[in-house]
């Protein structure tokens, strides 16, 4: 965990409501894809946490979708103003599981983790497909930059307006090694149901801290509890614990 | 003595900053960050008998100038405490620690808190009687001057270590229960902890939190604690720790002013991790700039 003031060099909107931040900053503490960071806003008392998209050198970029005050506020942030982060927080991704041939899932915001994932797996030569699931054409984002990087992309939509009808599970090739996934709950229970190899999963939480001290993030595990902000937001397959 | 140094039941801190039970852990997370050796000393998270898992989740929510928990005292359990938390504190804590002693009932209290005074690196039990987000236990003892009272008698038979009872501010004369703690034999009062509150989500019309309300902390609630420190400081001998809502070196100040003997930071701790460090660093230019020598001149102004 690092302490950082980041500074804001430029934000571009995907769709009509995600956008996408890009910040100056150091980001050594940043050590695998899937972990986040956690951003002080003016005017909130909690930091809202984000996963890491991508990351190269100082630039670290983020994707949010605005859903209330506090994404609101920062997709109304202008290059040159700066936003203290804690960086570094969580588990994030673990690329020594991946087999030869990982298979990424994403649905929705639940997309950007994958990217940084995606990015070193190739780069330590897997053969990356990835199925990214949307609710419709307008909302889809990043399909080209995950085809940039050479990988086997499948684009589903619930609304069948682009590429595959249905849901992400509706477009799983027939062979892989590992999962890595990210998406909203319904998303990952139907994955955890359906794939046939092991599985890092990335779940979502409301934090108060992000990084160990309140408790506020809890789930329960086949290993006993975890708190989503330090030992996740990743869990394994084995140790997911469904609550209902 | 250092002009920050301050007495806490006979023990000298080194400064009057205390992270507040709930948003420090057990110190590990923080001890990654900085040393935690410059704060006087930390109140470690709520301590019950059994393990706890707490209340179901959301069970954070964001509020203008504070926050809601009901996380409700997710704890590993005493003898987990004893064996892995406290055996790791060693080896990035070398001070005197405050137990926060927490229960459902008088027997679970004396039983959790003769265990945690047998601990050497105990230096204080600072006993919960006012947690807002449990249910038959904790606020249940704090609203009542006689349940209070039988909490700290039952403690205080099996420590020798000075006893904090730790009060709600949701009682209707905080004072009542600060006196009838004192006559029962307390060592100290700490208060407050927090406000019970709840807030909804518009889209689901539904509260944010599973367990419906929470416990509000942080800086919206400085200016009731101060108050009530104030009230409680000027009707006991005991000393008084106060907390709520303090997020800088002049909040500390203030607080000294109206009667407490130390501080505790809160949620202060879970929004920026290096709080407490900023605001002891910031303590000595604070009382320069309001011509305090030392802080045990404060006291009682």
């Amino acid at each position: 965990m690092n302490d950082v003031i980041f500074t804001v060099a430029a934000q571009k909107r995907l769709t009509d409501n995600v956008y996408e931040i890009r910040l100056t900053g150091d980001t050594s503490a940043i050590t695998r894809p899937g972990q986040f960071v956690n951003l002080k806003l003016d005017g909130l008392f909690l930091r809202r946490p984000l996963s890491v998209c991508d990351l190269e050198g100082d630039a670290l970029t983020l994707i949010y979708k605005v859903v209330g005050r506090g994404t609101a506020l920062l997709s109304g942030m202008m290059p040159g103003q700066t936003i203290p982060v804690l960086t570094g927080l969580g588990n994030g991704y673990d690329t020594a599981l991946s087999g030869d041939r990982p298979l990424l899932i994403g649905g929705g915001v639940g997309v950007p983790p994958l990217y940084l994932l995606a990015k070193r797996l190739r780069a330590e030569g897997k053969t990356v497909s990835a199925v990214l699931g949307f609710n419709t054409a307008a909302e889809i984002f990043y399909e080209e930059q995950f085809r940039a990087l050479d990988s086997t992309v499948a684009v589903t939509t619930a609304d069948g307006s682009y590429g595959i009808r249905g849901f992400v599970t509706d477009a799983l090739p027939e062979d892989y090694t590992h999962v890595y996934t990210c998406g909203p709950e319904p998303m990952l229970r139907a994955v955890y149901r359906k794939i046939t190899t092991g599985g890092s999963f990335s779940f979502e939480k409301r934090m108060g801290c992000g990084f160990g001290a309140c408790m506020g993030c809890t789930c329960k595990t086949i290993a006993g509890y975890r708190r989503i902000c330090k030992e996740g937001p990743v869990l394994e397959k084995e140790e997911i614990l469904w609550e209902d | 003595m250092g002009r920050l140094s301050v007495d806490l039941c006979g023990i000298e801190l080194d400064n009057p900053v205390i992270p507040a039970s709930g948003t420090f852990g057990y110190g590990w997370e923080f001890a990654e960050l900085y040393d935690i050796n410059i704060l006087g000393t930390f109140s470690f998270k709520g301590t019950t008998r059994k393990p706890r898992f707490g209340n179901p989740t959301p069970r954070i929510a964001d509020c203008p100038a504070g926050m809601l928990n009901a996380v409700g005292l997710q704890n590993p359990g005493v003898d987990r405490v004893i064996d892995t938390e406290l055996m790791k504190l060693k080896t990035v804590f070398h001070k005197p620690v405050m137990a926060n002693v927490s229960g459902f009932s008088v027997a679970e209290y004396a039983e959790v808190s003769a265990k945690l005074d047998a601990q050497p690196q105990v230096g204080w039990l600072e006993v919960n009687i006012s947690c807002p987000n449990v249910h038959g236990g904790g606020m249940s003892f704090g609203t009542d001057p006689e349940q209070a009272a039988a909490v700290v008698r039952a403690v205080k038979a099996v420590t020798t270590k000075p006893v904090i009872i730790k009060l709600t501010p949701n009682v209707t004369d905080i004072v009542t229960i600060a006196k009838a703690c004192e006559q029962a034999g307390a060592d100290g009062i700490s208060l407050i902890n927090t406000l019970l509150g709840m807030r909804i989500d518009l889209k689901t019309r539904k509260p944010v939190l599973a367990n419906v309300t929470g416990g509000l902390s942080g800086p919206a609630v400085f200016p009731v604690a101060l108050r009530m420190v104030w009230q409680v400081a000027h009707a006991v001998k005991i000393p008084v720790v106060g907390m709520g809502g303090i997020s800088c070196a002049e909040d500390v100040l203030e607080m000294l002013t109206a009667g407490a003997a130390a501080v505790e930071v809160g949620a202060a701790n879970l929004v920026d991790p290096l709080a407490c460090k900023k605001i002891i660093e910031a303590l000595p230019e604070a009382m320069d700039r309001y011509g305090i020598r030392n802080l045990r001149e404060l006291r009682g102004a």
